[in-house]
Order: C-alpha cells, then structure tokens, then sequence
C-alpha cells in the first residue's frame, strides 16, 4: 500500500456568463489523474505554467476542492475535511511554497512562525516548544538567535530554509514542495535541496516535488510524472523519462532545457527544431480531437504512456 | 563572434555606486567590457553580483542624486557617462533597446500593443501614421506573433507571457538599435518558450546585426547563445572569455564552483556542491583581497594575490586573482593540477 494514492481526481473550475451568471462552462484544471507516493520516496509531478501541478498540489493538501476521485492516505480516504481531521492527516502532511517571502508572515517572529504548527497540532510547554524551534533551526543549518528576527532580516535561501523547518515542525509523513527553489539563485538552490535530502533521510519523509525544471526534479526524483493541459502524459522511471521519452511532450520538454555545452549547442539546437515541428504538425498523433491528452497506456513495468491504443501495441514490440 | 566586427560599446573602469546612510558604495567596480557588432555577450553572475546595475548604467536609468557613476561608456565617440538627459533620450531605443525580465511589468496595461510599439517609433523616426502602423504589424510579425493585425488592438493582459516577450522585443527593436540589453528576458518564462524566445533573438540579430548584452543568472541559457562571457561577482569580473573557454576550461573558483552547484546527478543520493557562506550585501562587502576569498576558506591567504587583477591565461580569457593556479574543492581530496580544466565537462547524457 503505498503512503498517498491519488485516484481519478479532478478539479473543474465552473466559467459562468450571461445576464443570469449561469454556468456555461468548466476549465478542467486537473481532469482524472492517478499516481502514488511511495513512503520516502521524492516523487516529482512535472509541468509548465498552467498544466494543473500546483492545483494538484493544492488538492493534496487540502486547500484545493476536489470535484471528483480519492486521495488516499495510508488506504484511508482523505478527500473530505471530516476524514482529514480524524486521521490527523493535517499535521501528517505539510507544504513548502514557491515564494518565501508572501508565505512567512512579515509581522511575526521566526519563533512564532515554525511553532505556529506546533502549537496547532501538539501541546508543548513554552520551554519544549523553544528547544524544538531550536532544533528546528539546527536542521536547516541556521543559527539559533535566528528566531527572534523577522522574515525581512533574512536572504531569500535563508527564509526557504526557513519554510522548510515549519514544513517539518510537525514530523510530517509527506511534504508537498511547490517550486521550492525556483526563486532563489544557483548556488543557495544547491543548498535548500541538499537540506530536503537531508531531511529526507533523517525522517523518512515523502516529498511530491512540483516543479517546472527538468534538472532539479532528476537530481531529487526517482519516480516522475509529466503533466500537460490537465492530464498525465508520461509517468515512469528517471531513466524511462529522460531517455527513453516516448510522448512528443516529454520529448520536447527535454530538447528544450539549455545544455551546459556549447561545443554541441549547434546539434541541440537542430534537435529541439526538428521535435518542435513534429510537435506542432502531428497534433492529431498526441492529442485527441478536442486537444486532450489520450488515457495512459502502460508499455513496461514502470513506464506508461498517453498515447491513442494502436500506437501502443507498435511501442511494446519496440520495448519488448 | 568576427573580431574585426566594429566596435559598439566600449566600457572602460566603470565604476557604479549607490548611497547608503550617506556613504557611497560601489555596486559596480573597475568593470572593463567591449561589445562588438554580431556579438552576444553574456554577463552571468548570481543576485547582488551588480551585473543589472551595470545594464542600468549603460542606459542611464540612475537617479544622479544617490548613485554615481564615474568611468567610461564609450558609444560612437560619445561618453554616456554624465550624458544630459535629453541626448539620451535620443539615445534610448533609437541606438539602444532594451528588454525587462518582467514584460507586465514593463508593459502599460492602458495602452494597446499597437501604441506601446508606435511610441518609439513617434520619437525617434519620422515616419506618418500609416507608415507607422505598417511597421507595428511587420515588428510583431518578425516576433513570430500570429495575427498582428488582431494583437496591435489587443491590451497586455490579453496576452500569454511568452507573447508578452515578444511584443517588448518588438518594441526594443523597432528602431533597429544597434545595441540591445535583454535583462534576464527569459526567466519568467517556460523552457519551451523560452527556448523560443532564446531562437528568437539569435534570429533578429542575424538580421540586424546587433550587439546584445544578455544579462542572466542561468548557465545554460549561456552556454546555448553566448558568444562571450562575463562571470561577476560583487561588483568585479571575475573570469572573461569565449563562450567555449569558459565553459570548457573554467578557472576561477567561482565559476567552477557555480558550475559544480548545477543539479545533473543521475544519482540521487548524491549531494549538491555548496558554495559556502553568502553573497555579501553592498555595505558588508569586502574590498580589498580578492572578494571570493570568504566562500573558498580552505584555500592558504598565500595563494591569493593582495590587489587582485585580472590576468591572460590564454588570448581572450581573463581570470582575477592567482588562486585559480591552485584551486581545488576540498572533497576532491587533492588539488587539481594547474589550468587542467575540471571535472565538469558537462555532458549529460541526454
């Protein structure tokens, strides 16, 4: 049984017009989408801007409405906020978030801040309570005066590090990490992935690692996910997605990353064109006739993919 | 890059400094730098390395009264250092364009696309109005935009932020300014469009032959356009060079140090480079020694040099200070030998 399995969610967001403000259409943001966390594994849900990631995110955590499927946690449904509560699934599962800044209140404390889920979710005396701040503090390799300053008085690094000890305040089973590095510089996002691994380890916590950058969630992931226009395009291995990608999606994500290359930046250039145009001349061979992502077809152990069923029954002979 | 191409922009020991608690500090420091016709010279550096106060320098976007610019920005023969504001203003967008990070915000939301374009065109060239807005729809069809004729009416919020870009590249090239400064023009975009938006200008100087100084925090956005590269940090060059001598032979510690932080473990229970401590703020900064000294503290005082210049190793590749000579990273466990390169030659295997 794995920690979380989510089963055929859906998030459709009502348009309504006319004079009456009747519902006239739905923008399906995540429309049926399956996949699992494993206990301590990172698992990494890939997309660009507007592919429904962080709604799935969202979802997860429970700060989304769900219009259809199940989350599952520990086999337990989850989807409702009465469950939720009963399975202490609120304190069990925690969320780091992309911008550091708007997600620490400015007026209040470090101290204040990482306990904040303490004091929701466990009942400590205040002297408790400021030894595990301080370890907190510890874990992420911050000072510990570090607590009686404000949010402002750190660097960008600092207060992602500082978003993830409140994530792990609580020891949480699972860790929703919405583009938990996307902000900050190169050599401080070495910094905050290398203290999520630590973590990791130390606590055997799960990660769903949403992100948009193909070379971070290779470094984190081992199980991956690509998601397009509300669907699951390719999910599999790290070595099933980054090389042996079979969905044109997949294929053009990869050619379009900058290589640290440039004696065969020529070559790569030549590649993401001749992807590029397929992509753009062969819609109806990836998408359906509305533009939607075809159902996963599974062709290995681990790897599946959207793609329509004849084109499936050619892969798994190629695949074998 | 021709080196033969003509000389755009010469920068001589420009120095930028901005007032903190009435006390000037320098946020630019002695940067030399030349930008040739056809080149694309990429100036990389992390967050506080002062590479967009040096784009705001060129274009003299300072307010005088807290910064002070002292140096030489030499274009045709003229000095923008100190330059009034009304020579410049003829210098804005008719022989230098530029092009913001953030395009919503660098786009009036009351103002139709076909206006914002036409705007430049009003100031700077003579051309009426039907001859005008025949240029607006050809600009916006040189960006790869699909329908002018339809986006020209449209207001920026109408727009996807990768046609955002574009119409501020239409706008930055609309009087084919022979100088073009994209500030970091793809980091708020998607890989996909950005490599788009990356084609897109390589395309547009092929046709009109700029220089463009790409400013970026993002290696491999350099490696994939960059002629030449300039690493900053706080407010010095630290490593200058070919695109291909820099990334294929890195010497200074901090360029190898940034290109050893970059994610491409194919195992993941390997452990990220970390550059050690933080990028100093403008008043905590050092001045004297060399400035990366703090982040490398097992390298001995001796390997540094007292004043730290930049030296030639090779024609064209520039390196400050000496501790390139004997640098090494402490979990390679013995120092790498002189000039040989290091173990990042990137490749993936991809």
């Amino acid at each position: 049984m794995s920690l979380i399995e989510i089963k055929d969610l859906n998030i459709h967001y009502p348009i309504r017009s006319g004079f009456f403000n009747r519902i006239t259409d739905y923008v399906y943001a995540v429309d049926g989408i399956n996949f699992d966390i494993e206990e301590g594994e990172t698992y990494g849900l890939i997309g660009e801007s507007g592919s429904g990631k962080s709604t799935t995110g969202k979802a997860i955590v429970g700060l989304e409405k769900v219009t259809s499927g199940q989350i599952m946690y520990n086999g337990e449904d989850v989807t409702n906020k009465h469950n939720r509560k009963q399975m202490k699934y609120n304190k069990d599962v925690q969320m780091i978030f992309q911008d550091s800044m708007s997600s620490l209140n400015p007026r209040k404390r470090i101290e204040d801040i990482i306990a904040e889920p303490i004091r929701n979710f466990e009942e400590m005396t205040d002297n408790e309570e400021r030894t595990r701040v301080k370890e907190l503090l510890d874990i992420v390799g911050m000072p510990s005066d570090a607590m009686y300053k404000y949010p402002h008085e750190f660097s960008g690094g600092q207060r992602q590090r500082i978003g993830v000890a409140r994530a792990v305040a609580t020891h949480p089973k699972l860790i929703i990490a919405d583009e938990p590095v996307s902000a900050l510089d190169l050599s401080v996002q070495a910094q905050v992935l290398n203290f999520m691994k630590h973590i990791q380890r130390e606590y055997n916590i799960s990660y769903l690692f949403i992100s948009h950058d193909l070379g971070v969630v290779k470094h984190m992931c081992r199980n991956l996910a690509i998601m397009h226009r509300g669907r699951l395009v390719e999910v599999g291995t790290r070595d099933d997605i980054y090389n042996h990608p079979q969905h044109i999606y997949t294929k053009r994500l990869l050619a379009a990353i900058p290589k640290v290359n440039p004696s065969g930046r020529e070559k790569d250039k030549a590649n993401r064109r001749a992807v590029e145009k397929e992509y753009q001349e062969h819609q109806s061979k990836w998408y359906d006739k509305d533009g939607k992502v075809f159902p996963l077809q599974q062709i290995s152990a681990t790897h599946s993919v959207a793609l329509p069923p004849d084109e499936v029954a050619e892969l798994k002979s190629e695949v074998g | 890059m021709d080196t033969s191409d003509e000389l755009l922009l010469d920068i001589q020991h420009l120095h930028t400094a901005f007032r903190v608690h009435d006390e000037f500090f320098d946020a630019v420091d002695d940067v030399s730098l030349t930008l040739h016709k056809n080149e694309i010279l990429a100036l990389v550096g992390e967050s506080g390395s002062g590479k967009s106060t040096l784009a705001t320098s060129i274009i003299g976007l300072h307010n005088p009264r807290n910064t002070r610019v002292t140096g030489d920005i030499m274009y045709n023969e003229l000095n923008l250092v100190g330059l009034n504001e009304a020579l410049f203003n003829r210098i804005r967008g008719n022989d230098i364009g530029m092009i913001f990070q953030d395009p919503l915000a660098a786009l009036n939301p009351l103002m139709r696309i076909g206006e914002q374009i036409a705007e430049s065109l009003v100031y700077h060239t003579k051309l009426n109005e039907s001859e005008r807005n025949a240029r607006v729809l050809e600009l916006l069809d040189q960006v790869g935009i699909p329908d002018p004729a339809l986006t020209a009416h449209q207001y920026p919020h109408e727009l996807s932020g990768g046609m955002r870009q574009r119409v501020i590249i239409a706008i930055a090239i609309a009087c084919k300014p022979p100088i073009i400064i994209a500030d970091e023009p793809t980091t708020a975009l998607d890989v996909t469009i950005q490599a788009q938006i990356l084609d897109l200008l390589e395309d547009i100087q092929k046709e009109i032959g700029s220089g463009i100084l790409l400013i970026t925090h993002d290696l491999g956005v350099v490696a994939e356009t960059a002629d030449t590269v300039a690493v900053m940090y706080s407010g010095q060059i630290v490593e200058q060079g070919s695109v291909y001598q820099v990334f294929d032979n890195p010497l200074h510690p901090y360029t190898r140090s940034l290109l050893r932080s970059m994610p491409q473990a194919d195992q993941d229970d390997e452990e990220l480079h970390v550059i050690q401590g933080t990028v100093p703020s403008l008043v905590d900064m050092q001045r004297t020694g060399d400035r990366f000294a703090p982040r490398i503290p097992w390298m001995p005082a001796s390997s540094h040099e007292e004043n730290p210049v930049l030296h030639e190793v090779e024609p064209g590749h520039l390196v400050r200070c000496t501790c390139y000579k004997t640098f090494y990273f402490p979990d390679d466990k013995q120092p790498a030998a002189a000039g040989a390169g290091s173990s990042q030659n990137a490749s993936e295997g991809e």
